[in-house]
């Protein structure tokens, strides 16, 4: 517990900070704004925190939102009934590619951080093969309207998200989540306990695909079509979960704090841009910061990293 | 005194069979690279053109050039157990600097290499004092590196700035015979390096560090400064690689670095030439192979016309298949 302490009250700072510059940010219609904007991000934090606990990578993330995003505005091409249908075969397509990296990464025994990354170049490479370069066809209102729309006052977004946030804090209290940091701990220990790691681990794919989906059906809504709209994803994802002290290699971490990670992250950008500084320095700034948070954690925690390496 | 030759020369050939086996990850890529020569040789051989063709084998060097120098630096990281992910942002960065220091004046080259040199070992001294001292995981040590180096690129340059003067292209464009410079200047970085890692109590300590960081600490080795060492030098080689890059282009960019994709590309080569992802495993030769058989994909791609979304899926697929068949071999040798 004392390990997530840090990334709540980063944020709070954050939010206080955000809160100072603009005074209209704590008010609900402003603030659901930002948890809006946010959700995407940490969806697929959790999805990625799953991958990144039980001793895994995803760097596919990414290029999967995109890849997904591009086949709805295709598959769609603006009518209504199509809607339906496709959002299931996203979500079916998210479990696949999840199932293909665990299944890779298990049983073939290629390192997470190759198997994900030749699924990069796959997607990517497949997608525009496909399209012809640039994307085509037309989202409809129906599935925009989940990204963008909102049930009263609150946005479906923050809706979906609240559900994802329930299930993703439920599965790791449960049975399934102990096994998951278990596997992530010691994968050795776990399988002599009796856990089946190369099944707990391609779960974790699949979450992170699923997570991947439900992402790429907000950000389609939110943003429109686009080929940059999943680019550099991974890595934010990547850097959520660490800035929420999760440690990569496994083990250690709690998925609220990973969530609250991305919240971080985005509370930052929304900063950054209070204060004029976006654009061109944004990047340095992100950049420092996330060294330093992480140092931070690294320092403030000395004992619990020997017991971790040793 | 037969006796005593023969005697002589079985140790040298145990001694010779030893060194073999200690690079033994490097084997399978050779044997790939091979039969991929073969395979473009053929296919050509029955399109009626010729693969093996000058103009093809000089393009194919010059093409992974850049990359080779990148992934041999690359090499040492992860050899270390470490990473490195700014190396694009950094290629960027030093061709900028060459290409303004040298500002289109032959008088101003070696200011230009030298500045270009001390940028890049300060950026891999920054990137291994962060990972040592602030015990930040590599992967996002590196990263945070990278966008500090992508925001202040940003904040400069809109587009190509600077440029290289007339003798200085001759890097990139001239070449000897078969060979072009640039390739030349690879294998001399990819020989410094294999000498470093074979021959020099640096490069055994970047293997144990890598083989087991506690162990190498037990054992008497000041581990922090091995990984800050091979940091550095991994960011020279990006330096060099940008000015390789810059003399190419007669300028200085922004996006050559982000354009060539370096940095997971040059992971790619280096896991493609069997070294282990998590360290102590490998060596330069692999890598050298892993640069060659990519360039060589390309090169066959690019004579048939294959539409460039394609190479991406094929890539993605021969490094994942090429690393399932090496934790094969892993498991049953």
């Amino acid at each position: 517990m004392r390990r997530t302490l840090p990334i709540f009250v980063v944020l709070a700072v954050l939010l206080v900070a955000i809160a100072v510059a603009n005074p209209y940010f704590l008010e609900p219609p402003a603030f659901l704004a930002f948890v809006k904007r946010a959700a995407p991000l940490v969806i697929l934090a959790a999805g990625q925190y799953a991958v990144i606990v039980s001793g895994e990578f995803d760097l596919s993330v990414g290029s999967l939102v995109t890849a997904e995003v591009v086949i709805a505005a295709r598959l769609i091409d603006g009518s209504a009934e199509a809607t339906w249908p496709v959002v299931a075969l996203l979500i079916v397509l998210g479990l696949l590619v999840g199932l293909v990296n665990g299944v890779v990464t298990t049983l073939l025994r290629v390192p997470s951080f190759i198997t994900t990354l030749g699924m990069l170049l796959i997607l990517s490479g497949a997608i525009f093969l496909w399209t012809g370069g640039a994307p085509r066809g037309a989202l409809s209102e129906e599935f925009r309207e989940l990204g963008r729309g909102s049930l009263g006052p609150v946005p479906w977004s923050v809706l979906i998200l609240v559900v994802v946030a329930a299930a993703a804090a439920y599965a790791m209290r449960a049975r399934f989540g102990h096994t998951l940091v278990a596997v992530g701990d010691n994968d050795r220990a776990a399988a002599l306990s009796g856990v089946r790691v190369a099944r707990v681990r391609t779960v974790a794919f699949m979450i992170s695909g699923l997570a991947a989906a439900v992402a790429a059906i907000l950000l389609g809504g939110f943003a429109g079509v686009s080929a940059q709209v999943g680019k550099g994803l991974e890595f934010q994802a990547i850097t959520a979960v660490v800035l929420g002290g999760v440690a990569l290699g496994g083990g250690r971490g709690s998925v609220v704090a990973a969530m609250a990670g991305a919240f971080t992250l985005e509370a930052l950008f929304t900063l950054l841009n209070l204060y004029g500084i976006s654009g061109a320095l944004e990047p340095a700034v992100q950049g420092v910061i996330i060294i330093a948070a992480v140092a931070l954690g690294a320092v403030r925690f000395p004992r619990r990293r020997v017991a971790a390496t040793s | 005194m037969t006796q005593q030759l023969k005697l002589r020369r079985v140790s040298a050939e145990g001694s010779f069979l030893r060194r073999l086996s200690a690079d033994r990850p490097a084997r399978p890529v050779y044997l790939a690279l091979v039969l991929l020569i073969v395979l473009g040789w053929l296919l050509f051989a029955l399109d009626g053109g010729q693969f093996l063709s000058l103009e093809n084998v000089v393009g194919i060097q010059q093409r992974s050039a850049a990359l080779g120098i990148v992934a041999v630096g690359q090499t040492l990281v992860i050899l270390a157990g470490s990473l490195d992910l700014s190396v694009t942002y950094l290629i960027s960065l030093t061709s900028l600097v060459a290409a303004e220091i040298m500002a289109g004046s032959d008088a101003n080259v070696p200011a230009a290499v030298a500045a270009v040199l001390a940028v890049s070992a300060l950026v891999g001294l920054a990137n291994g004092l962060i990972v040592t001292r602030l015990r930040v995981h590599a992967f996002i040590a590196t990263l945070g590196v990278a966008l500090i180096i992508r925001g202040a690129l940003d904040e400069r340059y809109d587009g190509p700035a600077g440029s290289v003067p007339a003798s200085f292209q001759h890097l990139g464009y001239d070449r000897i015979g078969p060979l072009p410079v640039s390739a030349l200047l690879w294998a001399a970085v990819a020989a410094s390096v294999w000498l470093l890692l074979s021959r020099t109590r640096l490069g055994y300590r970047i293997y144990a560090v890598g083989g087991d960081i506690e162990v190498a600490r037990l054992s008497g080795v000041r581990t922090e400064r091995v990984v800050v060492v091979a940091h550095v030098v991994c960011s020279v080689c990006s330096g060099i690689a940008g000015l390789l890059l810059a003399s190419r282009l007669g300028a200085g960019a922004p996006t050559v670095g982000t354009d060539g994709g370096y940095d997971l590309e040059s992971i790619a080569a280096v896991v493609l030439g069997g070294t282990a992802l998590a360290g102590g495993r490998g060596g330069v030769a692999g890598t050298v192979g892993g640069v060659l058989l990519l360039a060589v994909l390309d090169s066959i791609f690019n004579q048939l016309e294959v539409n460039s979304f394609a190479k991406d899926v094929v890539r993605g697929v021969v490094l994942v298949a090429a690393l399932a068949i090496y934790a094969r071999r892993r498991r049953t040798s």
